[in-house]
C-alpha cells in the first residue's frame, strides 16, 4: 500500500497529460489569429451617430460626473442650423478621455442620456508616452460611411430641435 | 417686539414672531417644505401648490373664548383638504404636519401636474444640477407620469428676452418668480404673463428685450431651467465648477459675490472664471447683485493684459525693471508723485502711500470727486445696515443716480422706501429712483449746495429730515467735478451734524464713489488733486491702477511733460504707452485684499484664478520698490501688510484678517442643500466684513470744513453747459471688455432737452459735435425734457472728458432720424 498509490497517482497524472496531447489547443495565434470578445466587454470607448451622421453626444458631461477615475472631459456650445453637429442646442465641442485613467468600468455608458458613449471591442490600446493617451473626440467618434454626413453640417432650419431621443428601456 | 407664537411643525415645537409664514417657521426648525413660487425676499404668491401641507388650529369655545380641551390637550381641528404653507400665517397652537401620506400624495400630484410639459432635457439644462425641480422631483416626485408623452407640449427653446437672459418656455412653470423680483424688489415690471391657462408664457415688456440692471438675479431665482444668463450658457455642469468668494470691484457698494471657476480647453487649458454669483450678506446686497457685476468680470480674461515687465517700450526683467525704478526714485525723492486710482486694494494703496511718504514725495487719489476725508469722520456708523431703515427714517439722495452709479444701493434705498422711510431725491434731472421718493427736489445744475443747505430750514422736508428717528445722506458727483462733490460734501456733512444724525448706526454720510474702493483711498490718506495736469508736470510719476492719458487729452499731455512715467496696471493702455517703465499687476481675481465699500465697510477677497504671466500684485511691487529704497515694506503677504495697515491707520486699528472673515448666521437661509428656497445665491462662508468705526462714533472732534457757496459756472453765449453723469455701462477699462454688455454700452450719447435740440437742428439719434478746451468729440443725441435747456449731460468713460462742469460750444450734425 505504501508503494503502490504514489505509483498510481503518478500514472494517473502523466495519462491526463498525455491524453491532453490529442485535445484542441485552448491558446490562439494573437495576434495573427483573434478571439472574438463577449457581447458585454468593454473596450476602447466611441462616439456614435445617428443614421444621418449627426453626433448622438450632445455634450451634457454626465459621463464626466459618473466617471470614477475622472479621465473623460467634456466642454460643451451651442449648435446652430448653420453648423450643426448633434440635434438640439447643445454639442460636445471638447471631449477627451485619458485611456491610462480610464478603467473600463462602463459607468459613462450608463449615464449616457442618448447613448451615444459605448465601450466597444477594441482592446488593443498602445500608447508611447502619456498625451498619447488622451483620446480627443476626433479618435472617438464613429467614422462617417459618407462625406456628406461629416459634421459639422448645414441643416435645415428648426428640424433638430430635440436634444434627448424617446428611448426604450435596454433589452439586453 | 412682536408677539411670540409657538406652534407644532411635525411634533417639534417652533416659537415665532406673529406673522411668520409656515413655510418660513418650518425653514427656521430645520423642516422643509418644498415651495417653487415661494421666495423669502417676496411676497407669497400661492401659485405652485408644492407647499401643500396639513395644518389643524385648536378649536374655540365661542362662548368662553377658551380652547376646547380633549383628554387634557387643546383639540386641533384640521381642515379637511391640504393648505398652502406659503400663504397662511402662524397661529397659536397650530399643528402642522409635513411627513403624512396625504402630504406625500399631494406632492406627487402637484409635481405630476408641472412635468406635464416639462421637456426633461435636463443633460443640457444649465440649470441641470442645481435645480430645484429636478431635486425635488427625485425626492418627492412620482417615479411615472400618467399624461400621454405625445400630448406634451412643444413650445420655443430660444426665446432672448433681452441679450443677457434667455427663456426656455417649455421649462417654465410659471411660478411668476422673475416677475415679482421685478415688480416688488427691482420696482420695473418689465416682465409680465401672456395668455392663459396651458397656453401661459413670460414675456419682455420692455424695448430693448428685459431692460433692468437686475436680470441676472431671476436667472438664479428661477426654480427651473427657463431663465438662463447667455454668459454662462452651455458654459459647464454646476457640479464641475469650484467657487471662490470675491467682492465685486464695480462700484463703492461692495457686493459680496462668488466666481465659478473651471479649467476650460477654449481657454488653452487654463483656470478660468465661468460665472459670477452673488453671495449672501444681508447688511450689504442681501443676496443680489446688478448684471453690470455679473456679467463684465470679463475684463481681468482681455487679450490686452500686460505680463511682463517693459523698459522703454522693450521687455524686460523684474529685477532691471525694479533697479531702474528705484534709481530713478533715489535720484529724486521728493519729486515723485505716485498717483493711484480706488481700484486698487486697501493693501496696495498702503503700501504705495508708505512709498511716497518714505521717499516724501506726494501721493494723488485719481478721481474726480472730493469728499472722503466728511465720510470718516460723519460716515454711517458702525452696525449700518440699509435693510433696517423703514417708518420714521429718512434718506436723501442727492446728486446721484444710484440706479446707474450704484446699482444695489438703488435697490436697497427703494426698499427702504417701500417700508416707509421717507426718501428725498434731489438731482438736476429725472432719475429713476425719484418715482420712489416722497419728495423729489429738482435744481439747477450748479445750486447743489444751496439745495442742500436749504433742507436745514423750516421747510416741510427739511423738518421730516431733521425729526427722522435716522437719516443717511448719499451724495454723488452727477453733474458735478471735483471741488463742486467736495462742496456738496461738506454741505450734507454740516446737514447731518446739525440735525444730530451723525455717530451712530443707520445714520450718517455715504460717497457714491467712482470706484470700488475710493474710500479705501481716503482712509489711506490719499487726496485728489484740483489741478492735476500741473502736479505731475516735470515730475517722476508713478501711475497706478489708473488710465489718465486714456481719459483726458489734457492729462496725456500733462504727462508728456512728466520726466517719468511708471504704470502700474493690469491692461494696456494710453498711459503705459507712454511710461518709461510698465509694472504688469494682477487682477483682483487673481490675488487676495481687502477693499473699504461706500458703507465703509472693510472686505476680503480672495484669488479665484492664477495669475497671468509674470504679473505681480500691486501690494507687492509697491513693497518690494520700498524695500529697496530702504523702507520696511511689505513684499509678499496681503495679510501681513493689512497687519500692518491696521496698527498705522487709526480708523482700522483691531481689524486683522480673521476678523474680516467672521461670519453669522443670516436669514433667510440660502445656498444649502435646499436650492428651491433662496436659489442658487451662494451662502456666506468666507467673511461678512468689519464696519469701520466714525470719528463721531469714537467721540473725537468733529471739524467739518465751512460751506463754501456755489460759484456757479455759466455758459458762455451760444453755448451750452455740459455736466458729467455716470453710466451703468461706460467703455471704462473694467466694463468695456465684455462682449455681452456691447450692446448696454453703445455708442457715446449726450442728453439735451428739446429745446436746445431744435436750436441746433438736431433730433434723437442725431449726432452733434462738442468742442471744448480746445477738444473736439462728436456723440449721439438723446432727448430728455428734464433736464434745463442750457445743459448738455455728458456720460463719463465714454471718450468724452467733461470731467467737471464745462462750457462747450454744441453743433447739430445730422438730421433727426427719429423724432
Amino acid at each position: 500500500m505504501r508503494f503502490v498509490e504514489p505509483i498510481w497517482e503518478l500514472s494517473r497524472g502523466l495519462a491526463r497529460t498525455f491524453a491532453s496531447l490529442f485535445e484542441k489547443p485552448v491558446t490562439v495565434q494573437y495576434p495573427e489569429e483573434k478571439r472574438e470578445v463577449r457581447p458585454r466587454f468593454r473596450g476602447r470607448h466611441v462616439l456614435k451617430r445617428y443614421e444621418n451622421g449627426l453626433e448622438k453626444c450632445i455634450g451634457c458631461s454626465l459621463c464626466a460626473a459618473a466617471c470614477p477615475a475622472d479621465a473623460i472631459f467634456v466642454e460643451a456650445s451651442e449648435n446652430t442650423d448653420e453648423k450643426r453637429f448633434s440635434p438640439g442646442e447643445r454639442y460636445a465641442s471638447t471631449y477627451e478621455i485619458n485611456m491610462l485613467r480610464c478603467i473600463y468600468c462602463g459607468f459613462c455608458e450608463d449615464a449616457c442620456p442618448t447613448e451615444a458613449i459605448v465601450l466597444g471591442d477594441n482592446y488593443e490600446l498602445s500608447f508611447t508616452d502619456r498625451r498619447q493617451a488622451i483620446y480627443p473626440k476626433e479618435m472617438l467618434l464613429e467614422a462617417v460611411p459618407d462625406t456628406a454626413m461629416i459634421t459639422p453640417r448645414k441643416v435645415e432650419p428648426g428640424v433638430y430641435k430635440r436634444s434627448v431621443p424617446e428611448m426604450k428601456d435596454p433589452q439586453d | 417686539m412682536t408677539k411670540q407664537l409657538t406652534l407644532s411643525i411635525d411634533g417639534v415645537q417652533v416659537t415665532v414672531p406673529e406673522g411668520t409664514l409656515v413655510v418660513d417657521a418650518a425653514k427656521m426648525a430645520g423642516i422643509d417644505i418644498p415651495v417653487f413660487c415661494y421666495h423669502p425676499k417676496m411676497e407669497p404668491a400661492g401659485n405652485c401648490r408644492m407647499c401643500l401641507v396639513e395644518v389643524g388650529r385648536p378649536v374655540i369655545d365661542r362662548a368662553t373664548g377658551q380652547a376646547v380641551m380633549e383628554n387634557g390637550q387643546p383639540k386641533i381641528q384640521f381642515m379637511p383638504k391640504l393648505e398652502t404653507a406659503c400663504t397662511n400665517t402662524v397661529s397659536e397652537g397650530m399643528v402642522v404636519l409635513t411627513q403624512t401620506d396625504k402630504v406625500t400624495e399631494g406632492r406627487k400630484g402637484t409635481l405630476e401636474f408641472l412635468l406635464t410639459s416639462h421637456p426633461l432635457d435636463c443633460p443640457i439644462c444649465d440649470k441641470g444640477g442645481e435645480c430645484p425641480l429636478q431635486n425635488l422631483t427625485v425626492e418627492h416626485g412620482p417615479g411615472k407620469s400618467r399624461f400621454l408623452y405625445d400630448e406634451k407640449q412643444h413650445l420655443a427653446k430660444h426665446v432672448p428676452l433681452g441679450e443677457l437672459i434667455w427663456l426656455d418656455r417649455e421649462r417654465c412653470i410659471q411660478c411668476a418668480r422673475c416677475i415679482r423680483f421685478q415688480d416688488e424688489i427691482v420696482g420695473e415690471a418689465v416682465l409680465g404673463f401672456e395668455a392663459r391657462g396651458r397656453m401661459t408664457q413670460i414675456v419682455s415688456l420692455s424695448e430693448p428685450g428685459f431692460d433692468s440692471a437686475f436680470s441676472g438675479n431671476t436667472s438664479d431665482i428661477c426654480p427651473v431651467g427657463a431663465l438662463t444668463t447667455a454668459d454662462f450658457r452651455f458654459g459647464a455642469r454646476p457640479w464641475e465648477l469650484k467657487a471662490s468668494a470675491s467682492v465685486c470691484s464695480q462700484c463703492p457698494v461692495g457686493c459680496n459675490t462668488t466666481f465659478n471657476t473651471r479649467r476650460e480647453a477654449k481657454a488653452g487649458g487654463e483656470i478660468v472664471i465661468k460665472r459670477a454669483m452673488p453671495r449672501q450678506n444681508e447688511e450689504v446686497n442681501e443676496i443680489w447683485m446688478c448684471d453690470k457685476g455679473r456679467f463684465a468680470y470679463h475684463y481681468a480674461e482681455s487679450a490686452q493684459r500686460l505680463v511682463k515687465p517693459t523698459i522703454r517700450q522693450a521687455k524686460a526683467s523684474w529685477t532691471d525693471a525694479f533697479e531702474l525704478v528705484t534709481q530713478t526714485f533715489e535720484a529724486s525723492k521728493s519729486d515723485v508723485v505716485v498717483l493711484a486710482s480706488g481700484r486698487l486694494s486697501n493693501e496696495d494703496l498702503f503700501n504705495l502711500k508708505s512709498l511716497a511718504d518714505g521717499l516724501g514725495g506726494k501721493s494723488i487719489l485719481y478721481t474726480d470727486m472730493g469728499g472722503g476725508d466728511l465720510t470718516a469722520q460723519v460716515g454711517v456708523g458702525q452696525g449700518t445696515d440699509l435693510g433696517k431703515l423703514g417708518k420714521g427714517d429718512a434718506i436723501l439722495v442727492v446728486a446721484s443716480d444710484l440706479y446707474e452709479e450704484a446699482p444695489v444701493w438703488y435697490l436697497r434705498v427703494k426698499q427702504a422706501a417701500d417700508r416707509g422711510a421717507t426718501l428725498i431725491v434731489a438731482n438736476s434731472r429725472h432719475t429713476k429712483l425719484e418715482r420712489f421718493a416722497k419728495y423729489a427736489i429738482r435744481y439747477a445744475n450748479g445750486d447743489e449746495v444751496k439745495t442742500v443747505a436749504d433742507l436745514q430750514g423750516d421747510g416741510r422736508i427739511a423738518q421730516e429730515f431733521a425729526n427722522a428717528q435716522n437719516a443717511v445722506v448719499f451724495f454723488g458727483s452727477d453733474g458735478l467735478g471735483l471741488s463742486g462733490s467736495a462742496d456738496l460734501a461738506a454741505a450734507c456733512a454740516k446737514l447731518l451734524k446739525d440735525s444730530n444724525h451723525v455717530g451712530k448706526a443707520n445714520n450718517g454720510l455715504i460717497g457714491v464713489w467712482q470706484r470700488a474702493n475710493d474710500q479705501g483711498a481716503w482712509e489711506m490718506g490719499f487726496r485728489p488733486e484740483a489741478d492735476l495736469a500741473s502736479a505731475l508736470k516735470n515730475k517722476i510719476v508713478y501711475i497706478v491702477g489708473a488710465d489718465p492719458a486714456g481719459d483726458d487729452p489734457a492729462l496725456a499731455l500733462a504727462l508728456k511733460g512728466a520726466r517719468f512715467i511708471v504704470a502700474q496696471d493690469i491692461l494696456e493702455t494710453l498711459t503705459t504707452h507712454m511710461a518709461d517703465v510698465v509694472l504688469p499687476a494682477q487682477a483682483y481675481t487673481e490675488r487676495e485684499g481687502t477693499f473699504t465699500s461706500g458703507e465703509r465697510r472693510v472686505q476680503r477677497f480672495y484669488a479665484a484664478v492664477p495669475a497671468r504671466g509674470e504679473t505681480k500684485a500691486d501690494f507687492a511691487i509697491a513693497g518690494e520698490i520700498g524695500r529697496r529704497l530702504g523702507l520696511n515694506t511689505e513684499n509678499g503677504s496681503a495679510m501681513v501688510t493689512f497687519d500692518r495697515l491696521a496698527v498705522a491707520v487709526n480708523d482700522f486699528a483691531g481689524l486683522n484678517y480673521n476678523k474680516l472673515a467672521e461670519v453669522k448666521s443670516q436669514w433667510p437661509i440660502v445656498g444649502r442643500g435646499d436650492l428651491y428656497y433662496g436659489g442658487t445665491t451662494y451662502e456666506n462662508k468666507q467673511g461678512l466684513g468689519v464696519q469701520l468705526s466714525t470719528a463721531a462714533e469714537r467721540g473725537e472732534t468733529v471739524s467739518l470744513p465751512e460751506v463754501r457757496a456755489d460759484s456757479v459756472l455759466r455758459p458762455r453765449e451760444d453755448q451750452l453747459l455740459a455736466v458729467p453723469v455716470t453710466k451703468l455701462y461706460d467703455r471704462g477699462q473694467t466694463v468695456a471688455s465684455a462682449e455681452l454688455l456691447a450692446q448696454r454700452i453703445g455708442e457715446p450719447t449726450v442728453n439735451l432737452h428739446p429745446e436746445a435740440a431744435k436750436r441746433l437742428g438736431v433730433g434723437a439719434g442725431g449726432r452733434v459735435s462738442l468742442a471744448f478746451n480746445g477738444l473736439n468729440a462728436e456723440a449721439l443725441v438723446k432727448i430728455d425734457d428734464t433736464i434745463s435747456a442750457g445743459v448738455v449731460l455728458v456720460p463719463r468713460s465714454m471718450g468724452l472728458a467733461v470731467r467737471e462742469p464745462v462750457s462747450v460750444q454744441v453743433l447739430g450734425l445730422a438730421e433727426a432720424k427719429v423724432s
